[in-house]
């Protein structure tokens, strides 16, 4: 494990941040933790509401088989123990937004246990340093309602379309040391969030929250009081909170204050945090197993199922693209950044293989940096991404098999794949109908060969007086008169050889 | 000609389906005899409408040959099953006027099984109490009377299901027993009442006093009519996490009074100092009478039920305290919203006069004892015991089949007698709590009168989902215990 290097300069000397994290990550599935109810984002207010959600006198809650699994699912891609007995708590408190007056959670045994995850400062940088965060614990509990102030000049209005989605929480040790950390710390955990399929990651939208926890020390001594801003809704926030935070805490600490374990808020307006309660006025949440719901006990089938329908996941891809595939650390992470990225890559990687009959491995490399390169930089043009790319993978093989096999060249290639783009044709069905196949006819490029150096008589002279940045060149001047068809290996075998005369 | 209000539950259902008497009959019978009942204050709600509709309904069924299990009879409802469009306010001023657009799993049974709805009866509120005087509709008065006249409780808290009963308001009615709601009412007014094993039947759809130890039952006068009804009630439910996924067995069917070959155990504990004479002459005679059916009868010890009805006011309000926060005054039920009041204010405002006072109470105890710092003293301590007190159950069934104890440790008492002291309310559950805290069927039967000529009554615990042995050992005892008291009308 590397040692974080990041410190703040106060007057007093350096100090070092310590931060923990708890991400309520909203559990991708058809219905909520314990009713029926469907959890889709943006629906009519109060659309979504079961008896049970707007806890109506006698309703019962009942969990959610797929809410289970993918929480289970979650704590084995990071490694964690699961634990097959778990069981509901009740924590109770009073909110408008919280119908029951007490939200379902698990205090005392989370479903999930003790996990890590490995992360990289900066991801695209193979010499970046490494580090494995603790995961302390996974645990599923209800979402609540949300209330609207704006509707009404005196009165707020409750939507529950939200109260019982099931969300997982994910509580991170306290591992991390900087702002950048945090920040590598939650794209990774997205990631593998996306890669499970078990929460969609989508910060905007809420799927995704941070409590941010800040402490501040002098290097080496034990830690200091903590404080926890809540509900912090993006990756640059929760770098941003933890920087304000943590010079605020540095900024009492030398004027001789102390630091007052306390909930804040983070206003990204103002950027600073801002105490929201103290610990005096915490909420006693008289926390108690939930007698509507008994333990949750897990079977090895269950696991079993839960284990084999886990992808591929992030770590492991980067390795296997490393050393089965040959490509760079640079391309194996960002390939594998973003689950649906891997995907698509690896639906190209197949189709070429199968096109051009050879292995995965042999057309990695080619279809890597096609990816990369060309479609990336079309789909950014077109503002467009992977998800409706106008150029399916197997297209897409398609035209890098053409190149392999060298019916088009490179440059052609590109004017293929602009056509591509506007008609959504396939690459051979463009190459057959504009005549773009490239020529391999010996007697017509040296034909041409000899027009150019006829033609440009000087040059050939500068050529042979020991220009020989000029045979660039000539290769263009024939290519030109080919229109970019002709077999640019041959052009440059000819050309040598006429040259040479 | 015997008057239909006599009838039980199954001389209801067979007198319907022989044809000699129509079940419209029957309805009109009970209503009016529930609108003459309304000094007893035993209903709420009076439904005569709904009673109607299905007694023609099975006056039909009757006539194309498709009788179902309960066609034709008439059912009270105790109120604090949610019933679709008709009122459900657990007697409380907080939900008064809430009528739920759904029905309970249990009613909604009842009424595909073919019964009828006279009304909800009326109960100690949110279920809270031992003697029906914590309803925010007035207290129920039982129908029975002592020598000196004085008006007596019905039990609780299903004393309007109780009184309603034994009164010939209706031939039997659901309850609710968290600690003995069923058990005490039933023997406080000479009717046979029954808790089934926790789980046994759905509690949804019932207005949740303490989730561990809420289970609906039967209430009727005999044993039979309790079996009838307890099949028709039970089931597994999926929308509720602690039913039993397991097949309801022929109750009726399996009635059997021979004990031959059955053991039933005597807690030894359970005759403390001090207890009544009369109680304890009383359950003298069950023993002969179990022995006269052909049971052994031996002596167990239950060590920790001394510490049983602590456990359970330790673990009921607990529960209670937090199933009864969602009466907030935001979505539904009673709003009390002063003048320029915040969100705490409201709460403070509703809860303070949607609530009653043994409702408050029970609710500050179990906040207390869920708070930081006093959460293992009570809380978890309450478990444990509980758990010790499941033991010592399971470990008196290697011995015996069934249990025979007292069901209350007194006859009914006069209204406003222990309205003073919560306490000595209390103490009213010490035969019933422990069966409950451990989730066992149990039963009270009718077993004879005391000296001021009210009812006593004999509680039978089973094994768990040994509902079958309970009834019929509670069928040996009403055999030969010949109970054919019946209050007097006076209203």
């Amino acid at each position: 494990m590397s040692n974080s290097t990041y410190r703040i300069q106060g007057a007093t000397g350096e100090w070092e941040v310590v931060i923990g994290l708890e991400v309520h990550a909203q559990v991708v599935s058809q219905a909520k933790l314990f009713s029926g109810a469907a959890t889709a984002f943006g629906a009519e207010p109060n659309s979504q509401v079961s008896l049970v959600d707007a806890a109506m006198p006698g309703m019962l809650p009942v969990p959610n088989r797929e809410c289970i699994r993918q929480a289970v699912r979650t704590g084995m891609a990071i490694n964690a123990q699961i634990n097959t007995w778990s069981r509901f708590d009740r924590k109770n408190y009073f909110y408008a937004d919280l119908p029951q007056g007490y939200q379902i959670s698990q205090l005392y045994h989370p479903l999930v246990g003790e996990g890590q995850i490995e992360i990289t400062l900066d991801e695209k940088d193979p010499d970046s340093p490494v580090k494995t965060i603790g995961i302390e614990r996974i645990h599923v509990e209800q979402d609540a309602g949300k209330l609207m102030h704006d509707q009404h000049p005196t009165r707020s209005y409750v939507d529950l379309n939200r109260s019982g989605v099931a969300l997982m929480e994910i509580v991170s040790r306290p591992d991390m040391r900087s702002p950048a950390e945090a920040g590598a710390y939650l794209r990774k955990l997205r990631t593998i969030l996306r890669y499970v399929g078990s929460c969609d990651g989508n910060m905007e939208e809420g799927s995704m929250r941070a409590d941010v926890n800040v402490s501040v020390r002098k290097p080496g001594e034990p830690f200091g009081t903590r404080t926890e801003t809540k509900n912090v809704n993006s990756v640059r926030f929760v770098m941003a909170a933890i920087e304000m935070e943590a010079s605020r805490q540095v900024d009492v600490l030398e004027s001789g204050g102390t630091i007052v374990q306390e909930t804040r808020l983070f206003d990204p307006d103002k950027m600073e945090t801002r105490s929201m309660r103290s610990k005096e006025d915490a909420h006693d949440y008289r926390y108690f197993p939930d007698p509507d719901l008994l333990p949750l006990e897990l079977d090895d089938a269950f696991l079993e199922e839960c284990r084999a329908s886990l992808p591929e996941l992030p770590d492991a891809k980067v390795k296997r693209y490393e050393s089965e595939l040959g490509l760079s650390a640079y391309n194996a992470a960002v390939l594998t950044a973003e689950a649906e990225t891997a995907r698509w890559f690896e639906q190209l990687l197949a189709a070429g293989a199968r096109i051009q009959k050879k292995s995965e491995a042999d057309v990695a490399k080619a279809s890597a940096n096609w990816l990369l390169s060309e479609l990336y930089g079309a789909l950014n043009r077109l503002g467009r991404g992977l998800d409706d790319s106008p150029v399916s993978p197997e297209q897409g093989a398609e035209l890098l098999a053409l190149i392999a096999d060298g019916t088009i060249s490179g440059t052609i290639a590109k004017q293929v794949f602009e056509i591509m783009l506007e008609t959504g044709d396939a690459a051979g069905k463009i190459v057959e109908e504009k005549g773009l196949k490239q020529t391999s006819d010996t007697g017509a490029i040296e034909a041409a060969v000899a027009k150019i150096l006829a033609d440009n008589a000087d040059k050939v002279e500068q050529y042979k007086g020991g220009k020989e940045a000029l045979f660039g060149f000539f290769v263009g001047q024939t290519m030109k008169a080919m229109q970019g068809k002709a077999n640019p290996q041959i052009v440059n075998e000819l050309l040598k050889k006429a040259l040479a005369n | 000609m015997t008057e239909l209000t006599d009838l039980t539950l199954a001389e209801i259902r067979d007198g319907v389906a022989r044809g000699g008497f129509s079940a419209r009959e029957v309805a009109q019978a009970f209503n009016a005899a529930v609108e003459a009942g309304r000094p007893l204050n035993a209903y709420i709600v009076e439904t005569p409408e709904k009673a109607l509709e299905a007694a023609d309904a099975a006056d039909k069924a009757r006539a194309a040959g498709d009788l179902k299990p309960l066609s034709g009879v008439p059912l009270g409802m105790k109120d604090l099953f949610c019933t679709e469009g008709v009122q459900t306010s657990a007697a409380s001023r907080m939900l008064e006027g809430f009528t739920p657009t759904y029905e309970s799993t249990v009613s909604a049974k009842l009424w595909q099984a073919g019964a009828g709805m006279l009304g909800k009866l009326n109960l100690d509120q949110f279920a809270m109490g031992s003697s029906n005087e914590t309803s925010h509709f007035g207290n129920v008065v039982s129908p029975w009377k002592g020598k000196d006249g004085k008006e007596l409780t019905p039990g609780g808290s299903s004393g309007g299901s109780s009184a309603a009963i034994a009164a010939r308001l209706c031939p039997a009615a659901t309850g609710t027993d968290t600690g003995g709601s069923i058990r005490q009412p039933a023997a406080f007014t000479g009717i046979a009442g029954i808790k089934p094993t926790y789980g046994r039947c759905s509690r949804w759809g019932v207005v949740a006093f303490a989730s561990s130890l809420d289970q609906p039952g039967a209430m009727a006068r005999t044993v039979r009519d309790n079996a009838i009804l307890l099949e028709a009630m039970a089931g597994f439910d999926p929308k509720d996490a602690t039913s039993l996924d397991l097949a309801v067995p022929q109750l009726e069917a399996g009635l059997s009074s021979s004990l031959k070959g059955k053991k039933v155990g005597i807690p030894k504990e359970y005759r403390p100092d001090g207890l009544n004479a009369e109680i304890a002459a009383l359950w003298d005679r069950g023993v002969e009478w179990l022995k006269d059916a052909g049971a052994d009868v031996v002596e167990v010890s239950l060590p920790h039920t001394r510490y049983a009805l602590a456990t359970y006011y330790i673990i009921a309000p607990a529960e209670a305290s937090s199933n009864l926060a969602r009466y907030d005054g935001v979505r539904y039920g009673l709003r009390d919203l002063p003048d320029g009041a915040g969100l705490q204010d409201m709460y403070a405002a509703t809860r303070a006069a949607g609530f009653g006072d043994e409702v408050k109470r029970r609710i500050l105890i179990g906040t207390y004892v869920l708070s930081a710092g006093f959460y293992d003293a009570y809380y978890t301590q309450a478990c444990k015991v509980r758990t010790l007190i499941a033991r010592d159950f399971a470990q008196a069934f290697e011995q015996c089949d069934v249990l025979l104890t007292p069901t209350a440790p007194s006859a009914a008492f006069a209204l406003g007698e222990k309205k003073a002291d919560p306490l000595e309310m209390y103490l009213n559950d010490v035969f019933t709590v422990p069966a409950s805290l451990a989730g066992l069927p149990a039963m009270s039967v009718p077993g004879g009168l005391s000296s001021e000529g009210l009812p006593l009554g004999l509680q039978i615990i089973g094994r768990p989902l040994d509902e079958q042995g309970v009834l019929n050992a509670a069928l040996a005892l009403e055999e030969r215990a010949g109970f054919a008291a019946r209050p007097e009308k006076w209203w």
